[in-house]
């Protein structure tokens, strides 16, 4: 059985209580970007300042409400992509979502850890706190909360190559 | 005669289950309801003795299904004192009896520019199938708004009704537990020279429900929040009403007769019922209204106030101002939903910290984002109780939310 010290580790709770990048950025020059979460009504918000000749992420902050797990995902989320490349963070995206997806189709395994090692292996980068997220898994109707800001990263830079001549 | 709550739980048998080493306690019904024994036994009896498909065959269990199924009409007609039996109309759920209404009746009668009010505290059932009809025919969506103490503010009624076509609105809120003045409400429609749709579906599994005294024109409500099944609910309305509506769904039990230039339709209700209906549960939903009945619509409703009335008054003495009720506090006009919020505290996570103790919750926006805006909250937890909860199943609940306030203050 999945205890709730699997879904909320002491550093979600952390990321909960004191989110990093929280406020705002002038949009424009930045890309304010909105997700949400129509289960249970999680809000997520992302104000970007991509570069697009570096391709770098130079500053992001964010905002909205919502459940722990959105909340700190969406810290955690920020603190690992801020001053990343775009390349960097399409890695680091890709092997969150592994992340959640593998343990998705073998939730009744009891292989704590393959999930997050197997996804670091398909990508070749290493999720560092994110990792602490991997218990949510074993909660199937919170994926979503974690995955949100995610996905609504990924909407905001698509929308921000495409607005980019 | 009062309830006997020990008696009543052990006719609910997944009240035996337990989840984490725990016997569930179910505040949930909101959502959906358990069903007794004398359900789960009357749909096993149909599929076990006469299924068959009704209003078909002449064989004898062909004949049996069908005076079943007629029969639970007739009981659900009685349970809500509809005049007559031809008047229940069974569809999927109470969002189907909307659609409807909306489908049929509205398209058939509402041009560009009428008006149709509804209320903030509205389900998604009760907004969508309008706003959908907006954006088709541009008639024009109004809201009657809510009080600060979780009530409809009646003050701009007449104008809001003012030129209106129908007022739609729910009896009892799902997230609020808000009790709405149906009656007056309808009889303020009328003298507009509206029509009323009513969304019983919080209501009438919980009070005892007269349309005719409603003077209601449209009700909608479903079997599976009064102890019956899924996938079965009914439109309630006028007879002539419905005899004048177009048909909604075509196929088969809807026709009278069929020709390769066209079909004449079938007597109300069958009219609105195309395709084989669902036989076992319409004889599960009769079980049901016999269930309530024996245990008595006042003695139900006198049951539910009181143990609200316990939930009420324990949350505060316990939680004080780190716990925000939304809802009325007078238990004469709320039902047994009750939605709360912990400061600092997102309802998913209480939720999900009362699961370890087997306490089920519903936690999120009750399909009433429109309420959740004014209120301004994202989302709350909201424990709904029914005739088998009793004061146990509260305490256990307040043990669990002091657990989770306890883990996320830490």
């Amino acid at each position: 059985m999945a205890g709730l010290e699997d879904l909320y580790r002491e550093i979600i709770l952390d990321h909960y209580r004191s989110p990093r990048n929280r406020g705002e950025l002038d949009a424009p020059p930045a890309h304010k970007v909105e997700g949400f979460n129509p289960l249970c009504g999680d809000e997520v918000v992302l104000y970007l300042d991509v570069d697009p000749d570096s391709e770098t992420v130079r500053d992001i902050k964010i905002a909205g409400q919502g459940c722990s797990i959105s909340q700190a995902s969406t810290s955690m989320m920020s603190a690992a992509v801020k001053g990343k490349s775009l390349e960097e963070v399409r890695q680091l995206t890709r092997a969150f979502k592994a992340l959640m997806s593998i343990h998705e189709s073998k939730l009744e395994g009891d292989g704590e850890g393959d999930g997050a090692d197997l996804a670091a292996e398909l990508s070749g980068v290493r999720l560092g706190d994110l990792e602490a997220l991997q218990g949510v898994v074993k909660f199937p109707v919170r994926i979503k909360c974690a995955t949100l800001a995610w996905n609504t990263l990924e909407q905001g830079i698509d929308e921000v190559l495409t607005s980019t001549p | 005669m009062a309830i006997d709550i020990a008696t009543i739980k052990r006719d609910f048998p997944i009240l035996e289950r337990e989840v984490n080493g725990k016997r569930i306690v179910y505040l949930d019904s909101a959502a959906s309801s358990q069903k007794p024994l004398a359900v789960l036994d009357a749909m096993d009896d149909c599929y076990r003795r006469y299924y068959a498909n009704v209003h078909r065959g002449v064989y004898t269990i062909a004949e049996e299904s069908t005076a079943a199924m007629e029969l639970a009409r007739a009981k659900v007609a009685r349970f809500v004192n509809a005049r007559q039996s031809s008047e229940i109309v069974f569809v999927r759920n109470a969002t189907e009896a909307i659609n409807l209404v909306a489908y049929s009746w509205a398209r058939a009668n509402l041009q560009a520019g009428d008006k149709i009010v509804l209320s903030h505290l509205e389900h998604h059932a009760n907004v969508v199938p309008w706003q959908m009809l907006a954006a088709e025919r541009g008639v024009e969506v109004r809201w009657i708004p809510l009080t600060p103490d979780f009530r409809l503010d009646l003050t701009d009624l007449d104008e809001l009704l003012a030129g209106a076509r129908l007022l739609a609105i729910s009896a009892m809120s799902n997230v609020l537990g808000t009790i709405t003045p149906v009656q007056e409400l309808i009889a303020a429609a009328h003298a507009a020279g509206a029509l009323a749709l009513v969304d019983a579906c919080q209501y009438v599994p919980h009070v005892a429900t007269d349309v005719q005294a409603w003077d209601a024109d449209f009700v909608a409500f479903s079997a599976h929040k009064m102890c019956g099944p899924s996938g079965i609910g009914a439109l309630w309305a006028r007879q002539e009403l419905l005899e004048a509506m177009p048909p909604f769904l075509g196929g088969g039990e809807m026709i009278r007769d069929v020709r390769l230039d066209g079909f004449t339709t079938n007597d109300v209700p069958w009219k609105f019922e195309a395709g084989t209906p669902a036989i076992a549960e319409s004889v599960g939903w009769g079980a049901a209204v016999d269930y309530l009945q024996g245990l008595g619509m006042d003695a139900v409703r006198a049951h539910e106030v009181e143990l609200t009335a316990y939930a009420l008054s324990a949350v505060h003495e316990r939680f004080g101002a780190d716990l925000t009720v939304y809802g009325p506090q007078d238990t004469a006009i709320r039902g047994g939903a009750v939605s709360f919020l912990f400061d600092g505290i997102h309802a998913h996570d209480i939720s999900q910290v009362l699961d370890e103790d087997a306490v089920c919750v519903r936690a999120g926006h009750h399909c009433a984002k429109p309420l959740m805006r004014q209120l301004g909250v994202p989302a709350t937890t909201r424990a709904s109780f029914y005739v088998y909860n009793d004061e146990a199943d509260v305490d256990v609940l307040i043990e669990a939310l002091a657990k989770a306030q306890k883990f996320f203050e830490i």
